[in-house]
């Protein structure tokens, strides 16, 4: 059993929202009816004034912080930040997480029944867009019975969703905490997505999606396509610290099997991610990271897309995170400051790269406490806005 | 604890302005000049502890090095007033972050400490050393202090620069007010306090 520190929220139970009033998507298509699942943390207080949103990333999902079962071993993906007297202070927030739409962790995705089919989805599942899922997250909100965010807050696509929120429904989201974002992807990224979904699609045991029919899995691709992801998380700096060249067994062996710490690690990282995720919904989160581009709809310009926010900002970003580097960042800081937001930027400096997000680093975890702590929650709930 | 400039900066910006402070610190002037003239504020600061400070305050900053230039950050006449408080004599390019400044606001306020204060001149000319006092606490070899000037150095810089000259005020660490600091502002002045704008110039 895993002894509960103080500052953990302990053992929590997802929970299951079912909407049945159609979802029209971006792409066109429409989900008929489909369930979120989600967990909670803290307790809403009387005026509904403390509720905080967590978006998740690529590879995230409803579980952020605590333990599902007393006998878990890993906490959720974000324990390091969500927890009573943590940067997202469960004492003072009620904190919502779920899993996206796509998902493969309860929520409608890939691996649901189609109940136009009586099948599971699989390949046939809808592209989902981030605007898609903010949509979702924000039919989920009114099912709480909330009608604002004290703050929405999330790392790299997470932080995506952020900006969408703050576009889409700015009555609903008081604070938008954007960590290890970008305005929309490089050429750069799209090209890592792209060789990771072509390392999915291609392996032989693929079936063009259907494998769950074919009764096997594209292991081998969706190991590839993490690996790949593994690598672009880290930074050179942080591979040479964990890993330098340092050989699993002291010497080299002239062959291709795994010599070198840092192949074992991507491996490991690969292997182990074949049994906990869905190889479609990868290529599904792959692609809302691709279409996400909040100023194409506005003349190319994120000044223009971010003039209906109302909330009130904070960015942050990591110095040796290259996949969504502090330039991208700066760049939404700058389109803020020009659409006259209120805004404040903090430039970690850390050698994790894009991982940073989820770490615990004292100034970031200063900078995210500090501005959370500042939040108003004596602010009535917007009225009128159901 | 009021810094002896304060209360003149405070005087010069109009309520409710929009005001940029570069090189904000923790954030106290920005705090002080949001209860007394109610402006919205920004800070740029690169010191992690000051940055932190400042959200901890509750305010806006954004965390950027002022030699690394600011012109990216801010649309031109963006803000009524910037601000560069006892930062200027720290800055690589002085000359380029007071050009900058007047690009994205109206007026811009400056304040530094005086090379030209007789103190600092009896302990270069007469001791012979390095200024080392109470407005410039740090020695030579350990200063961010590189680029000191006197007020007759500023004016000339900014005559150089096409900026016009709106205000000046000197004052002691004291606050004190004499006529000797009236007369020789160049000489009793420690702190010196500048208001100042683009020139126009005569298109025709």
């Amino acid at each position: 059993m895993v002894i509960a520190s103080s500052h953990s929220v302990g053992v929590v139970q997802p929970q299951t929202a079912l909407f049945t009033a159609p979802l029209v998507l971006d792409c066109g298509r429409s989900l008929p009816r489909y369930a979120l699942v989600y967990e909670t943390y803290g307790q809403l207080n009387e005026a509904g004034t403390n509720a905080v949103l967590i978006c998740h990333a690529l590879s995230g999902d409803h579980h952020a912080a605590g333990f599902n079962a007393e006998t878990e071993r890993k906490p959720g993906w974000w324990d390091s930040a969500i927890g009573p007297g943590k940067p997202i202070d469960t004492n003072r927030f009620f904190v919502v997480c779920l899993n996206n739409l796509g998902g493969c962790k309860g929520s409608t995705g890939p691996l649901s029944i189609d109940p136009t089919t009586d099948k599971p989805y699989g390949p046939d599942f809808p592209i989902v867009t981030v605007r898609d899922w903010v949509n979702a997250q924000y039919r989920l909100m009114r099912y709480l019975n909330l009608s604002r965010w004290a703050a929405v807050i999330g790392g790299s696509l997470g932080g995506m969703q952020v900006l969408q929120w703050s576009i889409s429904y700015p009555d609903a989201i008081a604070h938008a905490v954007v960590i290890a974002a970008a305005p929309k992807l490089s050429a750069q990224n799209i090209a890592f997505n792209e060789v990771a979904r072509q390392a999915i699609i291609t392996d032989p045991e693929f079936h063009g999606g259907r494998y769950a029919e074919a009764g096997t899995l594209p292991r081998r691709g969706l190991m590839l396509a993490r690996m790949l992801g593994h690598i672009t998380y880290l930074s050179d700096d942080a591979m040479r610290a964990k890993f330098g060249r340092e050989l699993r067994s002291g010497q080299v062996n002239y062959g291709f099997d795994v010599e070198f710490q840092v192949e074992s690690y991507l491996r490991y990282q690969g292997t182990s991610f074949v049994d906990r995720f869905d190889a479609n919904t990868y290529l599904l989160m792959t692609k809302a990271l691709d279409y996400f581009d909040p100023a194409h709809d506005c003349g190319d310009d994120l000044i223009t897309a971010l003039a209906p926010a109302r909330a009130d900002f904070l960015v942050v970003s990591f110095t040796s995170d290259w996949r969504f580097a502090p330039m991208r960042s700066r760049e939404i800081v700058r389109a803020l400051l020009a659409a006259g937001k209120q805004v404040s930027y903090a430039e970690i400096e850390s050698n994790h790269g894009h991982d940073a997000f989820l770490m615990t680093i004292p100034y970031y975890h200063r900078v995210l406490a500090g501005y959370l702590a500042n939040i108003d929650l004596t602010l009535e709930p917007q009225a009128g806005i159901l | 604890m009021i810094r002896p400039d304060w209360h003149i900066v405070e005087e010069w910006i109009a309520p409710r302005s929009r005001v940029l402070d570069l090189g904000c610190g923790d954030g106290s002037l920005m705090t002080h000049l949001i209860d007394r003239r109610q402006v919205s504020a920004v800070g740029l600061e690169l010191d992690d502890d000051q940055v932190a400070a400042c959200i901890e305050a509750g305010l806006n900053v954004i965390q950027e090095d002022l030699d690394s230039g600011i012109g990216d950050w801010f649309a031109p006449m963006s803000f009524d007033f910037v601000i560069v408080s006892q930062t200027i004599q720290a800055m690589r390019h002085p000359e380029r972050l007071l050009a900058d400044m007047l690009r994205i606001a109206r007026e811009g306020i400056v304040t530094f400490p005086n090379m030209g204060y007789w103190r600092n001149r009896v302990q270069l000319g007469l001791l012979g050393h390095m200024p080392f006092n109470r407005a410039l606490p740090n020695p030579w070899y350990n200063t961010p202090n590189i680029h000191l000037c006197t007020l007759t150095d500023f004016e000339a810089l900014c005559d150089e620069l096409g900026l016009e000259i709106l205000d000046r005020a000197v004052v002691d660490s004291a606050r004190r007010e004499s006529a000797l600091l009236r007369t020789f502002p160049n000489w009793f002045g420690e702190h010196a306090i500048y208001r100042i704008k683009r020139r126009v110039t005569g298109l025709k």
